[in-house]
């Protein structure tokens, strides 16, 4: 017991008069925080009793699991490393054109969610709900519902993300257009501009740094998308994984993951170092 | 007014005209060489995409079909039987959407509580042993970037059919996801209670709770229940690779064309979504309000 605290527990009653309004709320916190937790364990006992997750079952998963993880070195690409890279170059295509054709679709209908460019409440209120709807459909199932339209396959996968970003990109730029400072706009049509020149010259390059890095962050994320489409059939290395995992050629299995890890790595880095770029460069603009 | 425009003497003009050239030349010359680029990537993908134009014309007719085949035969007249018809199984698929949100509650509960051992160990400032950060922050960083349905594929070898691999594989990637935040929350705490804990004589353990748990409680709570909203999506399409949930059901109708149970189960499950949206959100301000208030 350092000196400090011997003092302190000593003087414990003439601390408690002096700081009561410390001391005073001290039970009806610790019960509210009884109660959180008690509420928290009693979903999670529901839960367990609802899924039927026993013990038992989990003890014997878990020395699965350490089974295959031992067969899982070394990591191997078997026979079949060429088809693995084309795969892989593949899941890349699929998230680079899915990521772009979104952006093309998302951006006239981020201006008619904007409420700055389209005034009229409705017009923007339904675009909303539309996107809003869009996104709520994971791209997992937007695959399964395009593999039904155009087969099985890579096509498949990039209209499955191309659909499910429209949503989230038209949000996010009609946010960035409503963001847009009013004055340049003011600005080219005091100067003579029409409304075409207005948003050409007056609210096109206050946004397209803003896209263009919310577009590279989602090809970031849609490559990790892209990688398990492939489990359901559209196209790119999950396909693969998926086949691998099924036929318990563990081996291929860690060196697919490896690969998985290794991309996304490697995107990560080279879309940060855009973004910055591109931000810096507004930025630097800008002042 | 009279409009006053001063015309600048010709060769001070020229002089300006060139700098402007100059300037935008640089640019435009810099946003063409990024078109070009931008254009030979997309040629590159589309081949590597197996993009076919002439396919896709051809069959573009199927989606709007598809999307029509979805809305279900809907009569004023009939309403009450139609919406009947259309949700004949609403029990058993609310039965399963509930199944869904559990899987999600218990993997965020779980993930949460793996970020929570782990984030000490791997913020700068309460954890001052290089390797142990380094091992921690990695270890984080692999259970976020492998992809959950990945995770929920292998425990579907290894722990059978059913939600127990679902809700290890959302446990798994909430840890490494949450873990991350949670830790950069404790490296902006305030060091000032820690080092008055300290001083009294705290240890590890004590000063965490007193000195560091008080900070960040909120701000933890807040992104579990974010993470929460995501997972309840994860959830949804676990039982794509056979993890428990509705995934399952919603699979087989999609590849079995029954088209009104689709639009039925989706949504049932935009529905659900958006309400566990709204209710966290609700939440994650009053815990916002609860931290500015002392």
């Amino acid at each position: 017991m350092s000196p400090l605290r011997r003092i302190a527990v000593a003087n414990a009653d003439a601390l408690r008069a002096r700081h009561s309004d410390l001391f005073d709320g001290v039970l009806a916190r610790r019960l509210t925080a009884i109660a959180v937790v008690v509420v928290l364990a009693a979903l999670a006992a529901l839960a367990v009793w609802r899924l039927d997750v026993s013990l038992a079952r989990f003890g014997s998963g878990l020395v699965q699991i350490a089974n295959i993880v031992g067969a899982m070195f070394p990591p191997t690409p078997g026979t079949h490393l060429v088809v693995f890279l084309h795969a892989l170059a593949e899941t890349l295509a699929i998230a680079f054109l899915g990521t772009l054709i979104a952006a093309a679709i998302a951006f006239p209908l981020g201006l008619l969610a904007a409420k700055n460019v389209i005034p009229n409440v409705f017009a923007h209120f339904a675009v909303r709900r539309l996107l809003d709807t869009v996104r709520g459909v994971d791209v997992l199932i937007w695959a399964l519902i395009f593999i039904n339209v155009v087969g099985l396959g890579p096509f498949a996968g990039i209209l499955a993300i191309a659909a499910s970003d429209t949503g989230s990109f038209g949000k996010l730029f009609s946010e960035a257009i409503e963001n847009a400072d009013r004055k340049p706009v003011e600005g080219v049509v005091a100067a003579g501009g029409s409304a075409l020149h207005a948003v050409r010259y007056g609210l096109v390059p206050q946004v397209v740094p803003v896209i263009a890095s919310q577009v590279l962050y989602y090809f970031e994320s849609n490559t990790r998308s892209a990688t398990i489409i492939g489990i359901v059939g559209a196209g790119g290395i999950g396909l693969h994984l998926a086949e691998q995992i099924r036929v318990l050629e563990w081996g291929q299995v860690a060196f697919l993951v490896l690969l998985i890890l290794v991309t996304v790595a490697v995107i990560d880095w080279v879309s940060g170092r855009l973004r910055f770029a591109i931000i810096g460069r507004s930025t630097v603009g800008a002042g | 007014m009279a409009s006053t425009l001063v015309r600048l003497p010709p060769e001070q003009a020229a002089r300006a005209l060139d700098h402007y050239r100059e300037a935008v030349g640089a640019r435009r010359a810099r946003v063409v060489l990024g078109v070009v680029l931008l254009a030979g990537a997309i040629v590159l993908a589309g081949i590597g995409g197996e993009v076919d134009i002439e396919k896709f014309l051809a069959n573009s007719h199927r989606l709007p079909a598809y999307v029509w085949n979805l809305t279900p035969p809907l009569a004023l007249a009939t309403l009450g039987s139609d919406l009947a018809e259309w949700f004949w199984n609403l029990d058993g698929w609310l039965l399963l959407l509930g199944d869904t949100l559990l899987i999600a509650y218990l993997g965020t509960l779980l993930g949460a509580v793996g970020a929570f051992v782990l984030c000490f160990a791997a913020s700068a400032n309460l954890e001052k042993r290089l390797w142990l950060r380094f091992a921690a922050r990695r270890l984080l960083e692999f259970c976020r970037t492998v992809p959950e349905l990945v995770f929920a594929l292998l425990f579907v070898m290894a722990f059978g059919l059913g939600a127990l691999p679902g809700v290890l594989a959302l446990a798994i990637h909430t840890m490494g996801a949450l873990g991350k935040l949670f830790a950069e929350v404790v490296e902006n705490i305030d060091m000032k209670p820690v080092e008055g804990a300290v001083a009294t004589g705290a240890g590890r353990l004590t000063s965490i709770r007193f000195a560091v748990l008080p900070q960040v409680l909120s701000n933890f709570a807040s992104y579990a229940l974010l993470r929460f909203e995501i997972n309840v999506r994860s959830a949804a399409v676990m039982g794509f690779v056979g993890a428990g949930g509705i995934g399952t059901d919603l699979m087989v109708a999609i590849r079995k064309f029954y088209y009104t149970d689709v639009s039925a189960m989706l949504l049932l499950i935009i529905a659900t979504v958006m309400i566990i949206d709204l209710a966290t959100e609700q939440l994650r301000h009053r815990l916002i309000g609860l931290e500015q208030r002392p």
